[in-house]
Parts: structure tokens; C-alpha cells; sequence
């Protein structure tokens, strides 16, 4: 079978992309997220900056995104733990839907409590 | 690939022992943070959500986190797998998507892991 489009498009495939994705951003987000957890923690007049400049729309929005890779990256390691060290029961597409779900609602409960 | 055969001399199939021992290690490693850090990061989405919810104001969020010594532990514990964690994952992504697989590779993953470390632990 060639290597192409085609042999890749299948849910397990989407899974693993949206799983190194998902850890490739949070990896470049982690030292912005050390710096600003540093320069916040030297005082409330300083954390409280912080809070107002991410009231700005897109902020708020960046922080949904952040929020629901985090979910994601979560629940697609959860499954993967559980594909590489429970027995096999061929119940990959359950776990999917699980993972996905699962990372949609955290999303979902940050945003709606925004 | 041409003719549909393997090509052994450009891939070995059979690494180098130390090597196998690393990559072992490596392995253990990702899956033994994976474990911690799920836990952390399901308690980090839960404060997130209840920390928006009961007052995100800076007083707030001190008064929650100055002199709490479990909520220091849990960030040390938390910044130490985050550090053995993601430099892995990173490695595995500069292999399979860069084709990085220089000795090189990993002291730069080994000086990312000391830096997000270093980075975390003083940020807290």
C-alpha cells in the first residue's frame, strides 16, 4: 500500500497527529507559561496585570485553544497508556470517542466558565 | 520505496546495544512521567476551572498558593515530569519528522530537559 494520503486518513492516524500536535504547542507554550508564572508570583499589583491584559478577546481565546490541547494531549495519552499496557480488546474506536469527548468537555466546562 | 525491498546498510535493523538501552530508558521514562503526569495535569484542569470560577484576582489566587507547602510539592512533582516528559516527546518528533538522529540530538534535549527544569523551578 503506498505510504500516502489515503493509508494515513483512518481515526487511529488522526489520533496520533492531534497527540504530537497537541504536545509539539504545549512544549513551545511551557517556557512563556514558566515566565509568566514567574513575573505573576512576585506580587499581587503584578498578577493582577497579568489577569486584566488576558481579559482581551484574544486571549480568551488563545486560552480555550491551550485549554483543550491540554485535554487532548491528556486523554490521547491516557489511551495510549491503556492500548500499551491493558489487554488488547480490540476496543480502539471506543477509546477514541472517549479521549475526544472527554477532551471536548474540559474545553467546553473552561469556556463556559470563562 | 524503489523495487519494494528493504534497504538494511541505510537501516539498520539492529541498533547498537547502548543505544537499545537508552531508547529502553527513554521509554520507561515517557511512560513513568506519562502516569504522573496525567494525574497533574487532570488536578491542573480542575483548579483551572474551579480557579475561574471562585475569583481570579490576584489577591485570590495567592491567598490560595503563598505557604502552601502541598500545593509547592505538587508543582515541584509536577515541573520535574514535565521535564523528563516533553524533552522526549521532542526527540521522537525531531527523529521521525526532521530525521535528526545525531549523537547531537540528544545533549540538546538533555540542555532542554535541564532548562524547563531550571525555568520551572524558578518560576514557582
Amino acid at each position: 500500500m503506498n505510504n500516502d494520503y489515503r493509508s494515513r486518513n483512518h481515526p487511529a492516524w488522526w489520533a496520533f497527529l492531534v497527540h504530537r500536535l497537541s504536545g509539539l504547542a504545549l512544549s513551545v507554550f511551557l517556557p512563556f507559561h514558566f515566565l509568566a508564572l514567574g513575573q505573576a508570583l512576585q506580587g499581587e499589583a503584578r498578577l493582577d496585570t497579568l489577569l486584566r491584559w488576558t481579559e482581551q478577546p484574544l486571549v480568551k481565546f488563545a486560552e480555550i485553544v491551550l485549554v483543550l490541547l491540554l485535554a487532548a494531549h491528556l486523554t490521547g495519552g491516557l489511551r495510549l497508556l491503556a492500548l500499551e499496557f491493558l489487554p488488547w480488546r480490540g476496543w480502539q474506536k471506543t477509546l477514541l470517542a472517549w479521549a475526544a469527548g472527554a477532551a471536548l468537555a474540559a474545553g467546553l466546562a473552561f469556556a463556559l466558565a470563562l | 520505496m524503489s523495487g519494494g525491498e528493504l534497504n538494511y546498510a541505510a537501516n539498520p535493523v539492529t541498533p547498537r546495544r547502548a543505544d537499545a538501552k537508552l531508547e529502553t530508558w527513554l521509554w520507561i521514562a515517557q511512560r513513568g512521567s506519562a502516569v504522573v503526569l496525567a494525574l497533574c495535569v487532570l488536578v491542573h484542569l480542575v483548579t483551572i476551572i474551579y480557579a475561574v470560577r471562585h475569583g481570579l484576582t490576584g489577591a485570590a489566587i495567592l491567598g490560595r498558593t503563598r505557604g502552601n507547602t502541598a500545593a509547592l510539592a505538587f508543582y515541584f512533582l509536577y515541573v520535574l515530569a514535565i521535564a523528563v516528559h516533553a524533552p522526549i516527546g521532542l526527540r521522537t518528533l525531531c527523529q521521525e519528522w526532521l530525521g535528526w538522529r545525531a549523537a547531537s540530538l540528544n545533549w540538546v534535549i538533555g540542555a532542554i530537559a535541564l532548562a524547563l527544569f531550571a525555568f520551572g523551578l524558578r518560576a514557582g
